[in-house]
């Protein structure tokens, strides 16, 4: 991105001065490098998003943004539904409820060495993945509508997992207000046999070590210590949630001369939060949520049982927490000296309250919000937990991950699927995956660096690093 | 099945794109290609027939229909597509029917290790026209 077009506000913020249509700034959190490194479109979308109905005080894009469908990825938007303000299919992502859950083992690297293999294969036998394998679970219609209100509560009651789990959930694993009555019969008929998958692309389930600890103290209160096993799972709301997205985008972007919207992108469609399509969209999409929540609790469900086959005397693993990195939520915010009910758009972003926010459980008061940034295959990832002051900087929102630096196209020419497995392997890192293109196109290179990533939402004040993780298996669809 | 198809570069994701001597031969075009972003389509039998059909007011919302429709259908039945027919037709009220047929078989990932799982078809770089040889080109992004 040219920064000539952008005032430098501080080391990591820039904006964009309202120009056009636009109603409020544009910000992006970044350095230097990392603003170079943004596509235009990034810069495009932001400023078209700032022309929105409604929208409050500014366009955000988040460190690892990049090019999206009418929104960019990393972008934050919050919508006033008394000044017009809508809701957006765009805004949130056809992978409605995308996100990270991680889990804390009892095992050390050592412990996990000589049964590196045996656990790959369990586990790549126990989780399906990629395109074609459906699950376990069947649900019929009915079955599909109590998940789609429950979400992990349902799960839970249906034998998958713990009560526990709940309360390391956002939403404690139930958002409210889904209506699955606004989800059309082919998204639910999408999702019959898809409860407990990965789905493909950038998701997976990854065994990883604890290899850095940055607050201790944290750290401590989150129960994880240095040379721990984690597990973290990469996944959203599956073949039901694409279905939601892609009908209601379709719907939207019609309805736009009749909402008088002159969007200038057909991929920004949107409706009034007050009108009949805004809240048929706010039903289903939060039943996409639930379905998410659900999914990744039937997920950890299955990773439970093939990790207590292979370590019957330290089987048991802790959820740390479970976030949802495509969604649109309510949440209150002081505007003009009031407190009002904001719909904050996140696509591609995380949310991250502050210690002392009443939403957080009681163990994570002191510590604020975990905050789960996936990396690529191959590559780090990081806990991070909320910050305070990200409340007035963003919306309580920070990063999701690293952000593709390149297409699949050039990944394809780039590296060949069977000689990464076996280059990763050499370095420790067993991947399985039933396709080596779908390897190739995922290669950790085609990423960011994630590391740049999250020290910039550390510097920016968007959140806090308390932990950083490294790959040893890594299970992808 | 008369024409070509291609897949072009996009940032995170994949273009798709049909080119024949009419509309009709470009969608099925778009089909060979909606199943390279997975596979090479000649890899696979085609002897499942699906049957499909959608109507719109655009040629180009239409494409996005059609394309979207063989996704839910990939996706809901677990069938791979390497053949295509379609049939296109407008009536007196100016809305435009498709009728369209498209053959594949299961998919079995011993046979078929699919690259990725498309969610859907997008309105970016989405277009429905004739370009400067006479041909008629469709083509659009799936998001992966």
């Amino acid at each position: 991105m040219d920064t000539r077009k952008l005032r430098r506000l501080s080391e990591t913020e820039w904006e964009a001065q309202p120009h056009g249509k636009m109603r409020v700034p544009g910000i992006i959190f970044a350095d230097e490098v990392l603003v170079r490194e943004m596509d235009e479109k990034v810069f495009e979308q932001m400023t078209n998003v700032a022309t929105l109905p409604g929208i409050v005080k500014a366009s955000y894009v988040m460190p690892d943004g990049h090019w999206g469908y009418g929104f960019p990825i990393g972008g934050v938007a919050a919508f006033d539904p008394d000044e017009g303000g809508i809701v957006s299919g765009g805004g949130v992502g056809f992978d409605i409820s995308c996100g990270v859950r991680c889990l804390v083992s009892e095992l050390t690297r050592e412990d996990l060495e000589p049964v590196k293999e045996d656990l790959a294969h369990q586990l790549s036998r126990s989780i399906p993945a990629g395109m074609g394998r459906s699950g376990r679970i069947f649900l019929d219609f009915p079955e599909m509508d109590d998940m789609l209100l429950g979400g992990a509560q349902w799960a839970v009651e249906q034998g998958y997992g713990t009560k526990a789990d709940l309360g390391r959930i956002e939403e404690q694993g139930c958002m409210k207000g889904a209506h699955p009555q606004d989800v059309s019969e082919k998204a639910k008929k999408r999702q019959q046999d898809e409860m407990g998958t990965l789905g493909s692309g950038n998701h997976y389930l990854e065994v990883q070590e604890v290899v850095e600890i940055f607050q201790t103290d944290i750290a401590e209160t989150l129960g994880i210590k240095l040379g721990q096993i984690v597990i973290s799972i990469h996944c959203g709301s599956r073949g039901l949630g694409h279905q939601i997205g892609t009908e209601y985008l379709r719907e939207m972007a019609l309805m736009a001369d009749e909402y008088h919207f002159k969007l200038p992108d057909r991929e920004l469609a949107c409706a009034p939060i007050n009108s009949p399509l805004g809240q048929r969209y706010l039903g289903a999409m939060r039943a996409g949520i639930n379905c998410a929540l659900a999914n990744r609790q039937i997920i950890t469900h299955l990773l439970r049982d093939a990790w207590e086959r292979t370590f019957p005397a330290k089987a048991s693993l802790n959820l740390l927490y479970d976030v949802s990195h495509n969604t649109c939520k309510v949440e209150k915010y002081p505007v003009d000296g009031k407190l009002k009910d904001l719909y904050i758009h996140r696509k591609g972003a995380t949310r991250a309250f502050g210690p002392g926010h009443p939403s957080l459980p009681p163990t994570l008061q002191k510590t604020g919000q975990p905050v789960l940034i996936g990396g690529s295959m191959g590559t780090s990832s990081y806990i991070l937990t909320g910050v305070a002051e990200a409340e007035i900087r963003s919306f309580n929102s920070s990063c999701h991950g690293a952000g593709r630096a390149m297409s699949r196209h050039q990944a394809l020419k780039q590296w060949q699927g069977k000689q990464l497995v076996a280059d990763l392997e050499e370095q420790g890192i067993l991947i399985r995956s039933p396709s080596y293109r779908g390897v190739a196109e995922e290669a950790p290179l085609a990423y960011k660096d994630v590391t740049a990533v999250v020290n910039i939402a550390e510097k920016a004040g968007l959140s806090r690093k308390v932990a950083k993780l490294s790959p040893i298996i890594c299970v992808k669809g | 099945m008369a024409g070509n198809w291609e897949l072009f570069s996009h940032d995170a994701d994949m273009g798709i794109r049909g080119i024949g001597p009419t509309f009709e031969n470009a969608f099925e075009q778009a089909g060979l290609a909606l199943t390279g972003v997975l596979i090479d389509p000649s890899q696979i039998e085609a002897k499942i027939p699906v049957n499909i059909s959608c109507s719109d007011q655009k040629i180009d919302t239409l494409f996005y229909d059609w394309i979207n429709e063989l996704i839910y259908e990939m996706a809901h039945q677990h069938l791979i597509f390497g053949r295509f027919e379609v049939k296109i037709s407008q009536d007196r009220q100016g809305q435009i029917n498709l009728q369209g047929k498209a053959w594949g078989e299961t998919i079995d990932l011993n046979r078929h290790p699919l690259a990725v799982e498309i969610k859907g078809a997008t309105f970016t770089e989405l277009k429905a026209e004739q370009n400067e040889n006479n041909e008629y080109v469709v083509q659009c992004i799936v998001d992966v």
